[in-house]
């Protein structure tokens, strides 16, 4: 579903060179959920932007579900991370200007769908993350939880292979981030794969499996 | 049907894009305001100056402008050109005018005059008034495809026997006899009884370009009525627009005016092609060096037939003014464009956290580059409008200051408002590629991280 051999990423300033990861090789099967961690400037969030087609890499091969990115155009990559990708950011990424409705067709509308099947796939959304009465109301006049509920809605609308999902549940209090854990959970187990960047152990604990990262190189070799 | 697909798809997005881009203007109403603003007065500047030099060098008969030509002898005296340049006087003499008409070499001929006679109602109670006329030919009609409601023009013969016959205009022809079919009344002009014979359609040619004795420029309407040419002479009608003589008049009187070498008439021929006017040309030069053999003629010879739009470009209907006045009015669109593009970059780059959401959820440049690019148009299409609002005023401005008869001349038409909002249009887009380019290129990663 998702390999990586030998993926490097350098940052180059003028006298400064970060490696963000060195030689990062992982193997991630569908339905699995893998969470990704280690301390701050491991390399996690440069995993997940590669992972997420959102930067390029040096050298190393990526295939996403048997595709090899490397090379692809912007819009080869733009239709491929709307098609099989869906994200979950800490922040949860809303567009202030648009309401819950209109938050979750944004995907939707670059994939080409037509009118009846977004409205279709967007109800469906809403409803299985509990949201279904409040498609007018506008991500300010949401709770934290429920605006990650959104941003999970958003990204199940398009029935992607694979969730990305950056710290989750960063900015929830503990029991708005249990429903949404439960939520991944069920997604989960529905045949979504799911990839979860966490620095919290707890929270990584919830995945099948856990992928330590440090200095840019997973440290506990269970890249396969 | 993938054609189609594509074409409905590419439909949808446009219209969430043109929705985005509503919405996105009224959430900065002040930023929005400003754009609008300056595209709006820099439009309004700009398209006012085009308006005025438009007009003034657009082609008053398009369907006939090829084949009218406009004749001038070079009569002037020995020691001068005409005003100091190699351009021939704009007129002809009685002498030479009459040969002319004589001689009927060219397909169609009108020589003419202004004139200006009064009205003498049939009522007592009623007061005489003046109008403008023009005396010419009965080929005028036909030369310039003049337009009628009533009757016709008169005939060569009228010409020839000096027929009281008359042709009036629209609003003449509503003011004396109602707007009633008058063909074959009779009205009084200056103490002489005339009989009309026809009544003008509306007819308001962009300039009174016929008329070279008024510069050929913009007028306030054409004349009043019009009158055979021979009645100059066999009624003495008073003559109206400029007399030029290079040397004094020997005599006094109309007699002493028409064997005198001063220019008061002007000449318009029609010929059906390139041969037809060469072999006119050579008629005019034959004929001056028969009249250089009796003393006339002591300039180098010069005769012209020129195509009309030919002359308008070299009489320079285009007032310096208005051109300087078009090229600052470019510089100040520029001026206000640079400004749109500052407060353009300004919002699409404050918008970079949203484009990052958006690449991030399938949006790739190309289709950020449209959303974006639709925006900017429709301020741009908004700023148009408002330009087009600030021409009009404008025009009504210039028209103002100059003479209220270039009201009308100055008039926008469609063509002119369908030009302003495209090139509203076409310069907001041209002006936004810089800021959309950029914000299409932010780093999606960088932005949602940072979130």
């Amino acid at each position: 579903m998702l390999r990586m051999d030998d993926v490097s990423k350098t940052y180059r300033a003028e006298l400064v060179q970060t490696h963000a990861l060195r030689n990062f090789s992982l193997d991630i099967e569908e339905g699995d959920f893998v969470a990704v961690t280690g301390p701050s400037g491991s390399g996690k969030t440069t995993f997940l932007n590669i992972a997420g087609l959102l930067e390029s890499f040096d050298t190393g091969l990526y295939q996403l579900d048997g595709v090899d990115v490397s090379g692809l155009k912007d819009q080869e990559l733009s239709k491929l991370r709307n098609e099989k990708i869906g994200f979950i950011f800490q922040s949860f990424n809303l567009i202030p200007d648009l309401n819950v409705f209109d938050n979750v067709d944004v995907p939707l509308r670059y994939r080409g769908f037509s009118g009846g099947e977004r409205r279709q796939r967007i109800e469906g959304a809403l409803e299985r993350v509990g949201l279904a009465g409040r498609p007018k109301h506008l991500p300010s006049q949401l709770s934290g939880g429920q605006q990650q509920r959104v941003g999970v809605a958003r990204a199940l609308a398009g029935e992607p292979r694979f969730l990305l999902a950056d710290e989750p549940t960063g900015n929830l209090d503990s029991q708005m981030a249990e429903g949404v854990l439960e939520l991944l959970e069920e997604i989960n187990g529905q045949g979504t794969t799911i990839i979860m960047v966490t620095h919290d152990p707890d929270l990584a604990a919830h995945a099948r499996r856990q992928v330590h990262l440090k200095d840019g190189a997973i440290l506990n070799g269970d890249g396969a | 049907m993938k054609v189609f697909n594509w074409l409905a798809r590419s439909a949808d997005l446009f219209r969430y894009n043109l929705a985005l881009a509503i919405r996105n203007i009224r959430r900065n109403p002040v930023l929005s305001a400003l754009m609008v603003a300056a595209i709006g007065i820099g439009i309004g500047a700009c398209m006012s100056m085009v308006t005025v030099n438009y007009r003034f060098s657009a082609d008053p008969i398009p369907q006939k402008s090829d084949v009218l030509h406009y004749i001038r002898l070079d009569s002037w005296g020995a020691d001068q050109s005409w005003q100091g340049n190699d351009i021939p006087p704009p007129q002809l003499t009685y002498l030479d005018a009459t040969a002319l008409i004589s001689a009927d070499r060219a397909f169609r001929q009108a020589a003419m005059s202004g004139s200006s006679l009064a009205v003498e109602p049939e009522g007592q109670d009623e007061t005489p008034f003046f109008i403008d006329v023009r005396a010419t030919m009965a080929d005028f009609f036909t030369l310039f495809d003049v337009p009628f409601v009533y009757g016709s023009g008169w005939s060569a013969e009228a010409d020839d026997t000096s027929e009281q016959v008359v042709v009036l205009s629209a609003g003449t022809n509503d003011r004396i006899f109602g707007g009633q079919d008058s063909v074959g009344e009779t009205l009084t002009l200056s103490g002489r009884v005339y009989r009309v014979v026809g009544v003008l359609d509306e007819w308001q040619p962009s300039i009174r370009f016929y008329d070279m004795a008024s510069g050929g420029g913009p007028a306030s309407e054409v004349e009043d009525a019009f009158v055979p040419w021979s009645l100059i002479v066999a009624n003495d009608l008073p003559r109206r627009g400029n007399t030029n003589c290079w040397k004094p008049i020997e005599g006094d009187g109309l007699k002493a005016l028409l064997a005198s070498e001063c220019i008061w008439i002007q000449f318009w021929t029609e010929f059906r092609n390139e041969a037809e006017r060469e072999d006119y040309v050579s008629f005019l030069d034959a004929y001056v060096a028969d009249q250089k053999e009796l003393g006339r003629f002591p300039r180098p010879l010069d005769n012209r037939a020129t195509p009309l739009m030919e002359l308008q470009q070299e009489i320079g209907n285009v007032p310096t003014e208005a051109q300087v006045l078009l090229g600052l009015s470019v510089i100040f669109l520029a001026v206000c464009l640079l400004n749109t593009l500052g407060l353009l970059l300004a919002k699409f780059l404050g918008k970079a956290n949203e484009i990052g959401i958006r690449r991030a959820l399938g949006a790739s440049r190309r289709t950020l580059f449209q959303q974006y690019l639709v925006e900017a148009g429709v301020i741009g299409a908004i700023g148009g409008l408002l330009g087009l609002g600030l021409t009009w005023l404008g025009l009504k401005g210039i028209a103002a200051q100059f003479n209220d008869d270039l009201s009308a001349f100055l008039a926008m038409d469609w063509n002119m408002a369908i030009a302003a909002l495209v090139l509203a249009i076409a310069a907001t887009l041209i002006t936004s590629i810089y800021p959309t380019w950029r914000a299409c290129n932010v780093q999606p990663a960088a932005h949602l991280s940072a979130n």
